[in-house]
């Protein structure tokens, strides 16, 4: 299959990127995304077609659409066409021989760019620092069958938990909130025993460093959970959105009674 | 001659961990904060040790190649992870977690150490659950359990096809804690050049930022590598794109002793490879054989035809078909361990009745399974990995058997550590995969998300106390000593002439010659000549790349390619110790088989007499060969037999 590519060019954070127009041929339909990139990059770096030799960098470790490392932006999708997978599980054979295809970065005013489709996204893991976890020390807990927890909520949990942490749904909304992401980890833990203890600590304090970094606010238009590589329910939105405004009612309450709130 | 003290503590063997941690020396709280360690590696053994070292109030710097601490290599984890818990009660314990382990290991590891593992098994599990790790339940709401190769009964735990992710992210959240709470500072997108030694101490770490590309200088009062696995010294393997040996390697250049570098693991069960322009391997995960039989036609007229694409798998009747693992391990049947299975798969191929295009792959089947159980079952347990095997092969499992192959997945080699997961520096522990200790000359599955756990929550925050118990009146360290200064030059100069060669070659051609060479001689099946002849050519592929490689960009920002070449150096070097030991190893054993050792059907012939020690290679600069040094291991609490997955 032959393709013509339009690669997003930036030399680092501060310069002003644009468009480049690359071409590939002969690639299997069994070839995934990433290994066409390869291919392209190999191509730059022996052949030498163009000096300085630059070859594209883009983020990517597992290959197997687990780690969330990829993140390109193709054809003004989040990790291309194939809905419910990573960009590196993707393969050519999902693009038509001769296709023109727009590989950007992803957009968002909290991932900058490092270069090329390179982003910074730890902007996540401020977020997760904030309680995007339960606060247990090594050691001295109680046996894992102590507490039994319902099969649905565990498998609820599961689906919640099941986030790469890519930043697809950022990418795929237009205000690029991060609300599906927090909302995941939020509702993994308020589905478990365990979790509940903080649970409305862990509310509140993840929204505000979500508003706080720079991510937009949700007008719930769905878009991220259309895109999500890993199939992340909007229904944990809902979670998380009771969850922030009991937490909130509480604090309101303590309040009145006098008493502070951690 | 030899220096090797493996500190194996005194007593019976259900009492040396406890006989150890009553005698060990312990840092008091307002010491530990005077104290610095730095970690490098965010697995599930770096994470894990990170977290805890920053909870008992150590200061901890940890670093990653990655953009966050939780895209680890740990995170593709699929199967599940060991525990001898007993909760299916069908006759599980440490004793027989740590009996398994040892033989699966083909008694090639030492005892006391796999009696710890076996021992906190229990406590990872509980830790896991307390952290919020959503494990798969039964419907009373318990914990449940699934079988994995080399075992009889289920103690394996998971959390769908996702157990690593979990409990990667379970570590990431308690690092995250410690992350908030200052105890631990972060370095991501940081990879380690070289580690600093002061007065024969490991004191510190040179690193180049990958965004900025600046060399910068780290110390502490101990060094902690968690870095994993050196899989991908063949170029395909199952392990992610940016794991890779170079702190490992460096250590070792500096004195750090590598243990058994030709154990490496063979994983029965990949996704055959498929074409050159492949960068990587997928696992299917060996939890699938609970349910999956492994076949390939009985007749050779049939495997011509199914490769011709004149006959499918499903045109072949019942009797025709050969289920060679059930046929020659009846005990175990498809759950044999891997180094078995691999060699079954290699061996029913070579002797031509592989299926697939390349004729390079086996059947494994759920037809009976999903005729049993129905669909939905199957689908619950494995539909992420079904999922993923019809993105790639583009062919839907559930009606056609999976096409598999063997793939290089796991190293059980490593640096050399003693009880204390020390190695031959002192002030440097190594842990998890990057370390050679649990699991001898083969793994057994979901074995080293236990060890990595393992070392990290439970075996690290003692041992390491134990060492800078001593190190309390040492004022910290500054970066501005001459040895810091040395090493930073070092790496600069190495980076440096790395793209000052302005060659022809990338680096990924170099390094896809270099897999090829290790994977046909110091694979599946190796002899002496042929470790010989891989030797000569890493030896001239190894100088044709510092002479012919081409490597772009600069010394500033962001530059891949110059990473992978820094790799990829190493890698060379590497993979002639790693031949070397292979062929000094005159016998068969794990995942090391040599084709002049075998039994008359096949099986790995041990040398119990001769070999039944850790090789422990010594550094002796470039030019020189390297120096092998050997602790025997004494088995003083179990029976060596020949293993027997037979009857
Ligand atoms: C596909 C797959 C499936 C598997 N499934 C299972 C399973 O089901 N059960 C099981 O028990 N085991 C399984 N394994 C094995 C297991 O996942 C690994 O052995 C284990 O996760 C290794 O963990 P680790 O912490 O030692 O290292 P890793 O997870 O490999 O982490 C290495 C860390 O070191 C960092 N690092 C490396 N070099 C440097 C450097 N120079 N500078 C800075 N940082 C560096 C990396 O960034 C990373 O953070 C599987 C392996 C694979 C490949
Ligand atoms: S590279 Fe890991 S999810 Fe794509």
């Amino acid at each position: 299959m032959n393709f013509t590519l339009k690669i997003w060019r930036q030399e680092n954070a501060k310069a002003k990127g644009r468009f480049k127009t690359y071409k590939v041929e002969n690639i299997s339909p069994d070839c995934s995304f990433l290994e066409m990139l390869d291919i392209l990059n190999q191509q730059l770096i022996e052949d030498k077609i163009e000096l300085p030799v630059d070859p594209i960098a883009f983020d990517h470790d597992c290959r197997e659409g687990i780690c969330g490392m990829c993140s390109l932006y193709i054809n003004g999708r989040p990790h291309g066409p194939e809905q419910g997978t990573t960009v590196c599980q993707l393969h050519m054979r999902k693009f038509k021989d001769g296709d023109t295809i727009t590989i950007e970065p992803w957009r968002a005013k909290a991932f900058p760019v490092i270069k090329d489709l390179m982003v910074d996204r730890s902007a996540f893991d401020k977020i997760i620092q904030e309680g995007g976890y339960i606060s247990v020390s090594t050691g001295g807990v109680p046996d894992a069958n102590a507490i039994p927890i319902p099969k649905e909520d565990a498998d609820l949990a599961m689906d919640a938990a099941a986030c790469i942490g890519c930043g697809a749904c950022v990418a795929a909304c237009k205000n690029a909130s991060a609300m599906l992401f927090v909302a995941a980890k939020v509702s993994q833990f308020a589905l478990l025993p365990q979790g509940k203890v903080e649970a409305e600590k862990r509310a509140l304090a993840m929204v505000a460093k979500m508003d706080e970094l720079g991510f937009g606010s949700c007008t719930n238009t769905y878009a991220c959970e259309a895109e999500c590589p890993k199939n992340i329910s909007v229904e944990n939105i809902a979670r998380l959105n009771r969850e922030y405004l009991k937490a909130k009612v509480k604090k309101a309450d303590r309040k009145r009674e006098g008493g502070g709130f951690g | 001659m030899t220096r090797l003290n493996s500190k194996i503590p005194e007593g019976p063997l259900h009492q040396k961990w406890t006989n150890y941690k009553a005698n060990q020396k312990l840092v008091s709280p307002a010491n530990k904060r005077k104290l610095e360690i730095i970690v490098v590696g965010t697995g599930l053994a770096g994470a894990s040790a990170a977290a805890s070292f920053g909870e008992m109030g150590f200061n901890v710097k940890v670093f990653c190649i990655q953009d966050s601490p939780r895209r680890a290599h740990s995170i593709a984890a699929q199967g599940g992870i060991n525990a001898a818990k007993n909760y299916p009660n069908d006759g599980d314990s440490i004793w027989r977690l740590f009996y398994d382990t040892i033989k699966g290991g083909d008694y090639r590891a030492r005892e006391a150490n796999v009696y710890r593992l076996a021992e906190v098994s229990n406590n990872i599990i509980d830790q896991c659950v307390a952290q919020g790790v959503p494990f798969a339940r039964d419907y009373a709401g318990y914990l449940d359990n699934r079988s994995f190769g080399g075992a009889q009964v289920s103690r394996t735990f998971y959390a769908r096809g996702q157990t690593g992710q979990q409990l990667l992210l379970g570590a990431y959240g308690a690092l995250s804690k410690e992350i908030k709470r200052g105890t631990v500072q972060m370095f991501n997108r940081h990879e380690m050049l070289d580690l600093v030694l002061v007065d024969g101490r490991a004191r510190g770490i040179i690193a180049r930022n990958l965004v900025t590309g600046t060399i910068e200088r780290f110390a502490a009062h101990a060094v902690v590598l968690a870095t994993g696995g050196y899989g991908n010294v063949y170029f395909l393997s199952t392990n992610a794109m940016n794991s890779n040996a170079s702190a490992a390697w460096k250590a070792y250049k500096r004195g750090a002793f590598f243990g058994n570098p030709a154990f490496v693991q063979i994983h029965p069960t990949c996704i055959p490879v498929h074409g050159d322009y492949q960068s990587k391997l997928t696992l299917m995960s060996e939890s699938l054989r609970n349910d999956g039989r492994i076949w390939v036609p009985k007749k050779k007229e049939d495997a011509e035809a199914i490769r011709a694409g004149k006959l499918k798998a499903n045109d072949i009747p019942e009797e025709d078909r050969d289920y060679y693992l059930e046929r020659r391990y009846p005990a175990f049947g498809n759950l044999v361990p891997r180094d078995v299975a691999s060699r079954a798969a290699k061996e029913r191929c070579d002797a031509g009745y592989g299926v697939g295009p390349t004729g390079l792959a086996v059947y494994l089947d759920f037809a009976d399974s999903i005729k049993r159980l129905g669909k939905e079952v199957i689908e619950g347990r494995y539909g992420n990995l079904f999922q993923m095997y019809e993105k790639i092969v583009d062919e839907n499992p559930y009606e056609n058997p999976m096409m598999i192959y063997p793939a290089v997945h796991y190293t059980m080699g490593g640096l050399w550590v003693d009880y204390e997961l020390q190695s031959t520096i002192p002030g440097l522990f190594v842990a998890g995969e990057a370390n050679f200790s649990d699991h001898g000359a083969n793994r057994l599955g979901a074995s080293a998300l236990m060890q990595g756990l393992a070392d990290g929550y439970f075996v690290l925050p003692y041992t390491i106390q134990n060492y800078l118990a001593d190190q309390i009146t040492v004022p910290k360290f500054r970066t501005d000593l001459p040895e810091f200064e040395a090493a930073e030059k070092e790496a600069r100069d190495r980076l440096q002439r790395l793209i000052s060669i302005q060659g022809k070659y990338s680096v990924d051609t170099y390094h896809k010659r270099l897999g090829k060479i290790m994977w046909d001689y110091v694979g599946m099946a190796r002899d002496e000549a042929g470790l010989k002849f891989a030797i000569d050519e890493i030896r001239k592929l190894r100088k044709e790349f510092w002479e012919n490689v081409y490597v772009p960009g600069k010394m500033e920002g962001v530059n891949d390619e110059l990473m992978k070449a820094e790799r990829l150096a190493d890698y060379m070097e590497l993979a002639e110790l790693i031949a070397r030991d292979a062929l000094h190893r005159n016998e068969s054993c794990g995942g090391h088989f040599r084709v002049e050792y075998q039994t008359e059907d096949g099986e790995a012939l041990r040398n119990d007499d001769d070999y039944k020690y850790v090789a422990a290679w010594e550094w002796k600069g470039s030019d020189a060969e390297p120096v092998l040094h050997r602790e025997p291991l004494n088995y003083e609490f179990v029976e060596i037999k020949t293993r027997n997955y037979k009857s």
